[in-house]
């Protein structure tokens, strides 16, 4: 039992500022964040044939398809790097930051049975499906790990270097991302619906604008002065980034990271400005 | 039953642990309606422009951009530690709008809640249950959606499992458990939480009776051994008197009545649009039409007190204001006193008061004895009649309820109106 002081534990007020946002509270909620992650395993692939294999087969059909398509059909270079191995790596890292933004972005309209009933910080909500994502992640990292040690042994061009260290950054760093604008859309989506529908082929748009399919360089060499406005694409460095630690394609670019990491941060602060916002009130629009 | 414990609870503490201060929830009516983006700003341009909304229905009621409806209206109560409260009310009344705000799943538009101790909710039995999970996966999952650590389900598990009787089948998936198992395991959950108020909506109309009575002693053992705050919301009146300790009982979003479960069941059930009033105006209410109508009651007031409370030898004394349509040789007052399930209970009658000339007010004061009357409220009847040269008596006015009191009997018998009637004779005398 809890000592009484005097002192009320909480007090429920109509109208709170902006800033009244208690982080600390998610930490206490750890555990049930654990147990989301322990939930979405364990039903995502129950009554499947395959099981957890799913997570493999996926991104080697995408990546196959990719090479056929872009590579092998619309023949775009990729800075002599294996078209397999390319794609591979640019399908696990868009993948993980379009994941993180389409599941955090139904977290209000998806979980509002729940929210409905109980009481815990919604943060929690998004925070696991950003720490889900990243299961399927790393297993196409590994994935990916083993097909560079195959190729590599076969002699071709794949250098990956020191700046995998940099990989927990830019991981994270697309997580956040992936999560602000996820949170952003799903405090809108509470009052308006289209913006569901926006995602599915926004996401699809953003992809063919963020250096995913081709390289930086092409752009360079067939629209100069157009890599500069796919540079400021947020998303576009972090690709590039990753592409070049793992398969050392390309080369590094760390003013344009600079500024995508200083949207990132903003778009995570408004995110949660405004999610916060909308979580106190959200059941009587949605 | 454990109707007694039940209503011993409260006695050594009175440490207030919620305090409800002048609450509203309100609503919007209406301007939610688009739903889509494009709706609204469809609307929004049609506002700026000051033309119709083509989003308004043709023929539907058009609202107001600031129509509101307020789902609750100044609540003020508070809740001591160890008090297991009833919430009751028709739908609509705000008791789970209340909840809501509670549990902080949405926030107030106006007033303040003050909360000592942690709040636990069991709005529903199974919510946050996954149906591939197995049942002790789903405890551990629930747990930690109503704000038990890891450890604190741990230590509760296997207590939970005895008490949800489903131990052979706790590692099956819950999508194959009976619904009366899944939600017997809900509810071992939800009263096992480590909590200090607990709040539950119509949990207990699960489960076979059986079951429900176990779960409504474990609720009041919860309650008097642990010190535990409910607050229990119900349409079921058997389950509010066995657990509750005090009785709320709201109506649009207003409380009505705050305290003794069986008066707050009373005034729920049948004084629902009652209240008892010093100044009671007839001129437009209901009336029933075999009635004469040749004199026509318009007020009745009640002198010399402030509130419709009488004990034993204080009368009732009224002012009743009439006019007359039409002669009458020779007017008769009777009260037709009801009880709280609307049956006659006694009637007194004052005859042929006066003589009335059509087109003419009069004002008359009565008095009225009630001291046979049991403890309890009661409604009048009050009807105007005539008795003509056959005796027979012709109706010509009456307003139901025309008058609420309540009376206070003081006898040295535990009066159960239930069991003894509504009518406390003056007491037997021993001759011999």
């Amino acid at each position: 039992m809890k000592k009484n002081n005097g002192e009320w534990t909480a007090i429920i007020r109509p109208k709170t500022g902006w800033f009244d946002i208690d982080l600390r509270e998610i930490w206490h909620y750890k555990d049930l964040i654990f147990m989301f992650l322990k939930r979405n395993f364990n039903s995502a692939y129950k009554q499947t044939v395959l099981g957890p294999l799913w997570f493999l087969i996926n991104p080697l059909l995408s990546s196959s398809m990719y090479t056929l398509v872009f590579g092998q059909i619309a023949k775009i270079s990729t800075d002599g790097v294996p078209q397999f191995l390319f794609y591979l790596c640019s399908h696990a890292a868009w993948g993980y930051f379009s994941t993180c933004l389409s599941s955090t972005a139904s977290t209000f309209t998806g979980n509002a049975y729940l929210f409905g009933k109980v009481y815990f910080p919604r943060l929690v909500s998004p925070i696991t499906s950003v720490i889900y994502g990243l299961l399927s992640f790393f297993i196409q990292l590994l994935l990916l790990a083993a097909a560079i040690v195959i190729f590599a042994l076969r002699g071709e061009p794949v250098y990956p270097n020191i700046h995998m260290l940099l990989l927990p950054v830019l991981i994270l760093q697309m997580a956040l991302l992936g999560m602000g604008c996820g949170i952003i859309i799903s405090s809108v989506t509470t009052k308006y619906r289209d913006l569901t529908i926006l995602i599915g082929f926004g996401l699809q748009l953003w992809m063919y604008g963020t250096p995913v399919v081709y390289p930086i360089s092409q752009v360079k060499n067939i629209a100069p002065g157009f890599e500069q406005l796919i540079w400021l694409n947020p998303v576009a460095p972090i690709i590039n980034n990753f592409r070049y630690a793992v398969l050392g394609c390309g080369e590094m670019n760390y003013t344009y990271w600079g500024i995508s990491w200083i949207v990132t941060v903003f778009v995570l602060f408004v995110g949660v400005l405004i999610f916060s916002r909308f979580e106190k009130t959200f059941m009587d629009t949605v | 039953m454990n109707i007694e414990l039940g209503l011993n609870n409260t006695a050594n503490n009175n440490e207030v642990v919620i305090e409800i201060d002048n609450i509203k929830k309100q609503y919007r009516l209406g301007t939610i309606g688009g739903g889509t983006l494009k709706g609204d700003l469809q609307s929004w341009w049609a506002r700026v422009r000051k033309k119709e909304d083509p989003n308004t229905k043709i023929g539907s009621k058009v609202y107001a951009k600031n129509e509101k409806f307020m789902a609750l209206n100044g609540v003020s109560f508070d809740v001591k530690k160890g008090e297991t409260i009833g919430l009751i009310g028709g739908n609509g009344a705000g008791k789970s709008t209340l909840l809501k705000l509670l549990s902080r799943v949405t926030a107030p538009t106006e007033g303040e809640i003050r909360i000592k101790g942690k709040i636990s909710s069991m709005l529903e039995v199974g919510t946050g249950f996954h149906p591939e999970l197995t049942g002790r996966e789903n405890v551990y999952l629930n747990g930690a959606i109503l704000g038990m650590k890891r450890k604190e389900v741990d230590e509760r598990i296997e207590e939970i499992i005895d008490f949800s009787e489903c131990r052979q089948f706790i590692d099956t998936p819950v999508k194959r458990y009976s619904s009366g198992m899944f939600v017997k395991l809900a509810f071992s959950v939800a009263a096992h939480l480590n909590c200090d108020i607990m709040l539950m909506d119509e949990v207990l109309a699960v489960g076979d009776m059986a079951f429900q009575k176990k779960c409504i002693d474990k609720m009041v053992s919860v309650a008097r051994d642990e010190g535990k705050t409910i607050i229990y919301v119900s349409h079921n009146m058997q389950t509010i008197r066995q657990l509750c300790s005090r009785c709320i009982v709201l109506k649009k979003g207003e409380v009505i009545f705050n305290g003794d479960v069986e008066r707050g069941i009373d005034i729920y059930l049948h004084n629902d649009e009652i209240t008892a009033k010093l100044f009671n105006d007839y001129t437009d209410c209901h009336r029933f039409n075999f009635l004469t109508d040749k004199v026509l009651m318009d007020s009745l007031q009640i002198l010399d007190k402030d509130m419709c409370h009488y004990k034993d030898d204080e009368k009732i004394r009224f002012k009743l204001k009439m006019h007359c349509d039409e002669d009458v040789k020779s007017l008769s007052l009777r009260f037709m006193i009801h009880n709280s399930d609307q049956m006659v209970v006694a009637t007194s009658a004052c005859i042929g008061f006066m003589e009335c000339k059509k087109g003419k007010s009069y004002e008359k004061v009565f008095e009225l004895d009630v001291t046979p009357l049991a403890t309890g409220v009661y409604k009048v009847l009050p009807v105007l009649f005539e008795l003509n040269e056959l005796g027979e008596v012709i109706d010509c006015d009456g307003v139901y309820p025309g008058l609420v009191f309540e009376h206070e009997k003081t006898t040295d018998l535990n009066w159960k109106s239930k069991l003894y009637g509504d009518t406390a004779l003056a007491d037997m005398i021993c001759i011999e």
